[in-house]
């Protein structure tokens, strides 16, 4: 943020002014430029670079040779000009990471795909058939979202055992909707009620069924829905951590999140490379999918809680 | 002929309104597609719920069948200094996390709406630390507050502000304000979005008619934009509430609850004493006694939420 956008900014806005439609920038134009770099870009730039910190760290330990690491006397921690992927390399060859990632990927997409067909059914069946207690099963559903996990994971645990499922991706496969259907439940309702009723109208009166026309009619059109229910319940299930700790045992069928912890973990000073590698490329499956869907993304946070 | 064509066109009519009101029955078609969901939320939430309530009066062990103990593991708590303390940092950690956490994060929503340039991509990159894992983030901090080789010490050090590194994680004032940290890193994001969706609900015409009434600028927040927020601030505020006081995983991969269980939540420790030291039953204890406060925060976002409705009626007060 320097000085030069900001000062094309209060130009543009003021030009604009009279024949405003949108009006978004408010009387912004008033202020001065000086005035605006004190109030407004400063504090943003210390807030981003607050915020974004981290992830340079992470990407820079990532590719930091271990020596340039550990000795901070003679390098200057804050760059590196001799980057390694020995760290990207032991991670993906010499460890259980490539399992990892595929434990997670797969335990996330079948939940999620359980989660959204279920949720699709009782968003449609509490919005539009408005059957008997419709509204009390949806304030129910409401209220399982605010149940935490880290109240049910013990019980769940005893549970997951005598069902059988102990140390095995079934577990999370099917305790993860219980987290996933209230909060897509929700906002998939909030979408069915934009589509409008009268579409639904016209097909029941030509003859067609509840499913044909959930399938055929209120499916096509609720799909940026679909699309924000699944980024949003895909993010959680790749960030879950309690259950998959609770429920999980042997290495190889650990989730990214547990297997970093408890896997690179051991009091060992030396892990840092790997450990940052292997965080930096856990995170990343998710930053890509979030930057191809940030307006899904952002609609599905914002939209459950308009509700 | 016609004797016999009446009595076979009758049931065929009645089997035929009989399926098609099966068909348009909206009760017991709205109760098949709320099978899957119910399924799931009965087997995994709610059985399990009552289970862990069930559990909490039992002396339940791993690999063996609990007695019913009445309130023994209540008792047990009730003296257990260590519990104490974990309910005193999981309040401390929740209450100074969610004020920071709102007061940042309203800060930062009302810098994001103002105009400037790149403004869609400021606000989709501000979101990035409430898209990653949280325990990958933390173990950025980790390292980031790591005894020796933290880059914070490192800087300042360089900059002749201290002598000695800073034993971020080691010290139990420092791992609190270590974690409260992390914990409002990851929550600003969430707060700070949500906000600007409220926000750009407001017609910039009610602050154009405040200005030329006179209004300040914390006029125009304290009688516009804030009343105007309430709802959505009630409900994130809630959520953050919620989610801080039953958070487990930042704790976890940062400090395990050390030093001496300075930053032992309530979460943490029930993983600690049901897991890991296999008092399933005391565990249960600990999680089921956090059940009151959860209630308690619920209703007091309620409640506020209600009120401020109530108000806007009468008055914008």
């Amino acid at each position: 943020m320097t000085d030069l956008p900001a000062s094309k900014v209060d130009l543009k806005s003021v030009i604009s002014a009279p024949a405003r439609v949108d009006n978004s920038e408010g009387m912004s134009y008033l202020q001065s430029v000086p005035r605006r770099i004190v109030t407004l870009s400063l504090p943003l730039t210390i807030i981003v670079v607050v915020l974004l910190f981290p992830f340079y760290w992470m990407a820079l330990t990532s590719v930091k040779p271990d020596e340039q690491l550990l000795d901070l006397d003679r390098y200057n921690p804050f760059w590196t000009w001799n980057p390694t992927f020995k760290h990207f390399h032991k991670l993906l060859f010499e460890s259980y990471y490539p399992h990892w990632l595929w434990n997670t990927m797969y335990v996330a997409i079948c939940a999620t795909v359980l989660s959204i067909i279920a949720s699709v059914l009782a968003a449609y069946a509490i919005v539009r058939l408005r059957y008997k207690g419709a509204n009390l099963v949806g304030g129910l559903i409401f209220l399982a979202y605010l149940v935490p996990p880290s109240i049910l994971f013990i019980p769940l645990a005893t549970v997951v055992f005598q069902y059988g499922l102990f140390d095995s991706p079934l577990a999370l496969i099917l305790t993860y909707p219980t987290i996933l259907i209230p909060f897509s439940t929700w906002l998939l309702m909030g979408y069915f009620k934009t589509i409008p009723f009268e579409l639904e109208e016209c097909a029941l009166i030509d003859g067609a069924s509840r499913w044909q026309i959930l399938i055929k009619i209120v499916l096509p059109l609720a799909i940026p829905g679909l699309i924000s229910a699944f980024i949003f319940c895909f993010t959680l299930c790749w960030n879950e951590f309690i259950y998959a700790l609770t429920f999980l045992q042997s290495t190889s069928n650990k989730t990214v999140p547990v297997a970093i912890v408890n896997e690179f973990v051991d009091g060992d000073i030396y892990r840092w490379g790997s450990l940052m590698a292997g965080a930096l490329a856990g995170s990343l499956p998710l930053v890509i999918l979030y930057a191809f869907f940030v307006e899904h993304y952002v609609s599905a946070m914002t939209g459950a809680v308009k509700e | 002929m016609a004797d016999v064509a009446i009595p076979r066109a009758k049931p065929q009519i009645s089997e035929d309104s009989a399926w098609t009101q099966l068909k348009h029955n909206r009760n017991w078609l709205g109760f098949w597609f709320m099978v899957p969901a119910m399924a799931f939320l009965i087997f995994f939430l709610a059985y399990p719920l009552g289970l862990g309530i069930w559990l909490s009066f039992t002396d339940t062990r791993i690999g063996r069948v609990g007695h019913f103990v009445a309130t023994e593991n209540y008792e047990w708590l009730w003296d257990d200094s260590i519990f104490w303390l974990s309910v005193f940092n999981t309040l401390l950690y929740t209450f100074v996390a969610s004020a920071l956490k709102f007061a940042i994060g309203l800060y930062l929503a009302l810098l994001l709406n103002e105009n400037m340039p790149f403004k869609a991509m400021l606000r989709a990159m501000v979101l990035i630390p409430f898209i990653v894992p949280t325990v990958l983030s933390a173990l950025a901090f980790w390292w980031i507050f790591d005894s020796q080789f933290s880059i914070i010490s490192w800087s300042l050090r360089h900059l002749g502000l201290i002598n000695q590194n800073i034993n971020f994680l080691g010290d139990t004032t420092w791992a609190r304000i270590c974690v409260i940290f992390a914990n409002i890193w990851r929550g600003v994001p969430f707060v700070a979005i949500t906000l600007l969706a409220g926000l750009q609900t407001v017609s910039p015409s009610l602050y154009e008619a405040a200005t030329l009434d006179g209004a300040t600028r914390w006029q125009n927040f304290r009688y516009i934009t804030y009343p105007l927020l309430t709802p959505i601030i009630a409900v994130v505020m809630t959520f953050s509430v919620l989610f801080t006081f039953t958070d487990f995983q930042l704790i976890w991969a940062m400090t395990r609850g050390g030093p001496v269980n300075a930053t032992h939540l309530m979460a943490t420790l029930s993983y600690q004493r049901a897991i890991i030291a296999g008092q399933l039953g005391e565990g249960a204890a600990i999680s089921s006694a956090m059940i009151p406060f959860l209630l308690a925060a619920i209703m007091v976002s309620w409640f506020g939420l209600q009120r401020r409705k109530w108000q806007q009626g009468e008055s914008n007060d």
